[in-house]
């Protein structure tokens, strides 16, 4: 249900959000407006001229919305999807690889917290790797997993899903961790009674107390997913996806390109938790929980 | 008459921080089949220890305990006992039906027995159309009537209540005192009650085990002379008055103020 006043508050943000965006526009690409009009000897422009030359430069310092907005659409309703052209094709190849990555975290995440929870040892020795795993930049390792694995023969999708995996265990296996251990001691307590094996403690009360916990986490790990993906782009180079559509972009100073991919990663992370928030609603519906 | 708990020099000790504290000393208790027996006492006096003990959540330092005969483990492993705890602790996710289920699917009923069991007990507890509501849509008393129900549902002898009604107000609490009587008359289970209330304990009770605490004893134990037929105004009668006194007394002398 929405509550009456809520779209107008947001329109007036997106309204700033556009005028400082054109002004920020204006300001920026003025310089290199003015010395293309020195180098052609052009003088006393109309302002009106400037202003319509600021808002329409082919590569911009920073382009006009409106820049971004018709590129959108010029590459992605007026391009073949399968077109090496069309940002469809390179949002589905970064999608794939974030998903397939987002998989394996995900897995791999709740796989960790149960060794964690169930094994002393591996509760103590395990944790600070995994920490320390999350403090080297992904920047710096993302182009060795690319070169080794390359070198093995394994190449395309898998690479950078592994760098998504990287990315998107992490939130899984703190999360879980959390919630196999959320029960409190009366419940357990209840199930010792009832001489309830481990197998079924879990099943009937770690797994479905930590599920909202894993909903949060998957969250925070489908967002890392994407950015994980997109940098397993960056050093293969014009090949697809968002992050070799970035790296292209900078290369070629088509800034316009570069921010209209921006939208698009933007726009697909944002899909992606309203996905994970849907099933997650659905899950905790289904489990009863109170309506908020 | 058979006898259902025995407890024999039973001691135990907690190794906590600020060194050892003896929860329990030397308890010796019989409990018969049939009884309502209440255990009484201030805070650390051991009441909840001793029913946690018989239901192996704790382990005596030393002593004998045994449960129909046998060892706290194999009766819990025996599923001799249903336990209530002080807070209801039904599974949120669950529904009351779900949560009264939670032991028969571990103890591995069929799905038909379950659905029988499930429809008996909630009668039992006048919890009958609530079924398919989830914990957090029932008052705080329904829901301890539920966790009562989800101990009665295996069909254990013996029913463990850890202050079941402790956190309920003066008349949800009158309530359930009767209903529970009522409870008792119609499945002749032994129950071991732990409770800090007075009335409770001389309203509810064939024998009260007065404890005291610092180390954890038994002072005195009182049985009944009230009938088992026990209306909420049998109260105000002198014998109630009588045997509440007494148990006063025996609260007042194991409590030594002067420390």
């Amino acid at each position: 249900m929405k509550k009456p006043g809520t779209i107008l508050p947001i329109l007036i943000v997106l309204a700033t959000i556009l005028v400082f965006w054109y002004a920020a526009a204006l300001v920026m690409n003025w310089p290199r407006l003015s010395d293309s009009y020195q180098r052609a000897g052009t003088i006393d422009v109309p302002l009106s001229q400037q202003f319509n030359d600021l808002l329409s430069m082919e590569k911009p310092l920073l382009p006009a919305p409106h820049q971004v907005v018709v590129e959108l659409w010029k590459t992605m309703a007026q391009q073949a999807v399968t077109s090496k052209k069309s940002l469809v094709y390179h949002g589905w190849v970064t999608l794939s690889a974030t998903l397939l990555g987002f998989v394996f975290g995900t897995t791999l995440g709740i796989g960790l917290a149960l060794f964690i929870v169930y094994n002393n040892a591996m509760d103590r020795s395990l944790m600070p790797w995994i920490i320390a795993s999350q403090t080297i930049p992904i920047l710096a390792i993302a182009p060795m997993i690319i070169v080794v694995l390359n070198a093995v023969g394994i190449e395309g999708l898998v690479p950078k899903a592994i760098i998504s995996t990287y990315l998107s265990f992490f939130p899984v296996v703190v999360g879980m961790v959390k919630g196999f251990r959320s029960p409190e001691a009366i419940q357990l307590d209840l199930l010792h009674t009832y001489n309830a094996s481990r197998l079924q403690t879990f099943i009937k009360l770690r797994w479905p107390i930590a599920l909202p916990y894993l909903f949060t986490s998957m969250k925070v790990g489908i967002a890392a997913s994407l950015v994980g993906a997109i940098v397993g782009e960056l050093p293969a180079g014009g090949g697809s996806g968002l992050g070799a559509r970035l790296l292209a972009g900078s290369y070629y100073g088509q800034t316009i390109q570069i921010w209209s991919a921006l939208f698009a990663a933007a726009a697909l992370a944002g899909a992606l938790i309203i996905v994970v928030g849907i099933a997650e609603r659905l899950t905790t519906a289904r489990m009863g929980a109170r309506p908020a | 008459m058979t006898t259902v708990v025995s407890a024999k020099d039973l001691s135990l000790t907690f190794q906590t921080n600020d060194g050892p504290v003896n929860a329990l000393s030397n308890v010796t208790l019989d409990i018969a089949k049939g009884e309502f027996v209440s255990f009484i006492g201030p805070s650390g006096c051991g009441k909840t220890t001793f029913l946690r003990a018989i239901a192996e959540l704790e382990h005596p330092t030393s002593g004998a305990l045994s449960i129909n005969g046998m060892t706290p483990r194999q009766a819990r492993e025996k599923r001799a006992y249903g336990y209530v705890f002080q807070a209801a602790a039904l599974y949120p996710w669950r529904t009351i039906e779900q949560n009264i289920a939670l032991p028969l699917e571990i103890m591995g009923y069929s799905k038909a027995e379950q659905q029988a069991r499930i429809a008996r007990t909630l009668e039992l507890v006048n919890l009958g159309g609530f079924g398919n509501k989830h914990p957090w849509q029932l008052s705080g008393g329904m829901q301890q009537r539920a966790s009562i129900a989800r101990a009665l549902a295996f069909d254990a002898d013996l029913l463990l209540m850890d202050e079941p009604f402790g956190a309920l107000d003066e008349i949800v609490r009158d309530h359930l005192n009767s209903e529970l009587l009522k409870l008792w008359a119609a499945t002749e289970k032994t129950i071991c009650f732990v409770t800090h209330s007075i009335p409770e304990a001389v309203y509810l009770s064939t024998k009260i085990v007065v404890m005291s605490p610092r180390p954890g004893r038994v002072t005195d134990i009182i049985d009944s002379t009230l009938p088992r037929e026990r209306p909420l105004d049998i109260r105000e009668t002198p014998e109630f008055l009588a045997i509440a006194a007494r148990v006063r007394d025996g609260l007042r002398a194991g409590h030594s103020y002067e420390e």
